[in-house]
């Protein structure tokens, strides 16, 4: 296996203005409010995984989906796909690239026009990248809804005569109409029902190994992300925190959060929730808004020492494979229960 | 209040609503009880009638193009569809309170947070703005609000969601209702704030005493929460029993495929078990198990007549022509 995608220190900050001369007339005391969205995120994508990145609202996840992209042009960093670096190419020549990166939105209301027929919405990207027309693009069509498990019979139809789960394979069908290597899934069944969920997973996974595509599968559900995923990355205000594969992550989290994560999850398993103790996280997620510095957890971290309100934590390969962002774990030392707890926790 | 400690029974609800596409019956002869200080889950998919339930309960339902067709809604020993309009307006709020899954669209964004709060109190409980006030900061407070005393005075668009919730919660307890009827009010959420928010209803629940009616799509957050179920689909419950005896030994083949087709983190990834097809168009329901097309142990009499509500044992009911032996395979022993 090989890296399909690699990123290097990408960096996505919005500037929602602030400190500059006339804004410190009207306030003596304003300051510049930076937004670090996405705040130096590494990471590489092997060819045919499926990287499931997980995280609260809030978190960057998909704004480094986009960034990845270039749907949101990134702050700084680099995105390599095949030897070429997109954070970097002229608006021209990632057109052309953009055909092997696609993307399925979590909302498939929003994300069809409302005007355009099922024919039209699926045939667009291919007469966009001139790759078929007329009568041999219908055909195309035609195939591509057979492939997502819609008759062929809807192309002359529009998006509201459609259920959720419908219209999420329409975007699918849509978004195989390039044939690309690489789909960034944004919460692709977040807004479907339970009985459809599984559709789409498995949709999905078929998809993938029929056309050997990789995955950025982006979710909240972490029930869902351990099904799909190979390899699962775990998102903080706009850092990586944990790295793994999917098994390992969900029975051996290393990081804090990550325990507390996967100890929120509700277990659909009465016997089980009733003898379950919940790491509970107090408080919200702080604003990305100038976010706290050293770890961005600290605030909420029960193991959080001074240390921790310094030192921005770097991703290390704790276990073989396994990487972590804390200080307070080391190869040596890998399990954060044998660790003193915390002396200056955030609250 | 009822002899056998029911604060709630609901009897033969039909609430249709008349549409261009015909009439859609988006409740259809729904019965149960609740006792008090339970926790009952309904669960179900959209469009299954979940949420119109509960919104019939309250007689909430947009009239045209809704109507309560039929039903008893015994709340109290005191049916509430026979009541006059000012007595349901003195029971909403008060004696049973609702919460939503979107926060922000049920709070007035225009309005402080303590100003609606004090709405609830100065209107239910008569009471003065001092004291309407003090009672707000203390509800706030008790869904764990920090800094309540300044917080109050902030607008809606101030808070996070998760928050928005809290204040939510804090709103519809301020009245210590009797019945609390949470509508997805974790959907919204991040798992580690739905965590926060779960927890805090089980703990207000302890120690209030208020019964719950918890309405949701997620199996978990039922198994977590509630006492018994019910599983509702096309406007019918097709399975309803205590919620360990629903998990452990379900009744009915939908409620088996919903269990089936959520991902279990302990096991090995593969395919997923589905539940074929899409949930049905209410308004055109063939005749027979509106389950039929999609259920994968269909024979030729559920195509053909609509199923019996079966009754497997004491409290565990499942609309079925094969119920007794969805239960047996279930491991259950029918009664």
């Amino acid at each position: 296996m090989s890296a399909l995608l690699s990123i290097k220190d990408l960096k996505v900050y919005f500037d929602l203005g602030g400190g500059g001369p006339l804004d410190r007339l009207f306030n003596a005391n304003s300051v510049k409010r930076v937004v670090k969205a996405v705040d130096g995120v590494s990471l590489d994508i092997q060819e045919r995984e499926t990287l499931g990145l997980v995280g609260e609202s809030g978190c960057g996840k998909s704004t480094l989906a986009r960034a990845i992209l270039r749907l949101i042009e990134p702050t700084d960093g680099r995105v390599f796909y095949r030897d070429q670096d997109l954070a970097h190419l002229s608006q021209r020549q990632l057109r052309e690239q953009r055909r092997h990166l696609q993307i399925i939105f979590q909302d498939p209301y929003a994300s069809l026009n409302p005007r355009m027929t099922i024919g039209q919405i699926v045939g667009e990207p291919l007469e966009t990248f001139r790759l078929a027309r007329g009568r041999e693009a219908e055909q195309r069509v035609q195939e591509l809804l057979e492939t997502v498990g819609l008759s062929k019979r809807f192309v002359k139809r529009y998006p509201h005569e459609f259920s959720g789960g419908q219209r999420q394979r329409i975007g699918i069908a849509r978004a195989l109409a390039v044939d690309p290597d690489f789909i960034v899934a944004d919460e692709p069944i977040s807004a479907l029902d339970v009985s459809i969920q599984a559709q789409i997973m498995n949709l999905l996974e078929k998809l993938r190994r029929e056309k050997n595509l990789t995955y950025l599968f982006i979710s909240h559900d972490l029930r869902a992300i351990r099904h799909v995923s190979d390899r699962v990355a775990v998102m903080y205000l706009g850092k990586l925190v944990e790295i793994a594969e999917a098994k390992t992550i969900y029975d051996e989290p290393l990081m804090p959060y990550t325990k507390a994560l996967i100890s929120a999850v509700p277990v659909p398993d009465p016997q089980v929730e009733a003898g379950r103790q919940r790491i509970m996280l107090e408080g919200d997620v702080p604003s990305p808004i100038n976010p706290p510095a050293g770890c961005r957890f600290h605030t909420r971290c029960p193991y959080a020492i001074d240390a921790c309100k310094e030192v921005v934590p770097q991703l290390v390969e704790i276990k073989p494979e396994h990487f972590a962002a804390c200080i307070r774990i080391s190869p040596a030392q890998p399990h954060i229960e044998d660790v003193a707890p915390g002396t200056a926790p955030g609250l | 209040m009822s002899s056998d400690g029911n604060l709630l029974e609901v009897r033969n609800l039909r609430t249709y609503f008349d549409t261009d596409d015909g009439v859609v019956k988006a409740v259809d002869g729904v019965s149960f009880e609740l006792k008090r200080g339970q926790t009952l889950g309904i669960v179900g998919e959209s469009g299954s009638g979940k949420s119109v339930t509960n919104l019939s309960i309250i007689r909430l339902i947009p009239e045209p193009p809704g109507k309560i067709v039929s039903g008893e809604v015994i709340f109290n020993g005191s049916d509430l569809m026979l009541v006059s309009n000012e007595a349901i307006r003195k029971i909403r709020g008060r004696r049973i309170a609702m919460i939503f899954q979107d926060p922000m669209t049920s709070l007035n964004p225009f309005m402080k947070i303590s100003r609606q709060l004090m709405e609830m109190t100065q209107l239910h409980l008569g009471h003065t703005k001092a004291q309407a006030r003090a009672h707000a900061i203390r509800m706030l407070e008790t869904v764990g609000i920090p800094d309540a005393h300044t917080r109050a005075d902030n607008y809606p668009h101030e808070f996070s969601g998760g928050m928005r919730q809290r204040v939510m919660i804090a709103m519809a307890l301020s009245c210590e209702p009797e019945l609390l009827i949470a509508d997805e009010p974790t959907t919204a959420l991040d798992v580690t704030i739905q965590a926060q928010i779960l927890e805090l209803i089980k703990k207000l629940k302890r120690e209030t005493g208020t019964s719950v009616i918890l309405i949701t799509h997620d199996l978990g957050v039922v198994a977590g929460m509630t006492d018994h179920v019910i599983v509702m689909y096309a406007g019918k419950i097709f399975e309803q029993a205590p919620t360990r005896e629903l998990f452990a030994r379900p009744g009915n083949p939908y409620t088996k495929g919903l269990l089936r087709s959520v991902p279990d983190p302990t096991a090995e990834q593969g395919k997923l078990y589905q539940i074929p097809g899409l949930p049905p168009d209410v308004a055109h329901l063939k005749p027979g198990c509106p389950f039929a097309p999609r259920c994968e142990r269909v024979e030729e009499i559920c195509r053909r007549e609509f199923p019996p509500f079966v009754q497997l044992n004491a409290e565990h009911y499942s609309l079925c022509h094969f119920a007794r032996e969805v239960y047996s395979e279930s491991g259950g022993t029918p009664a």
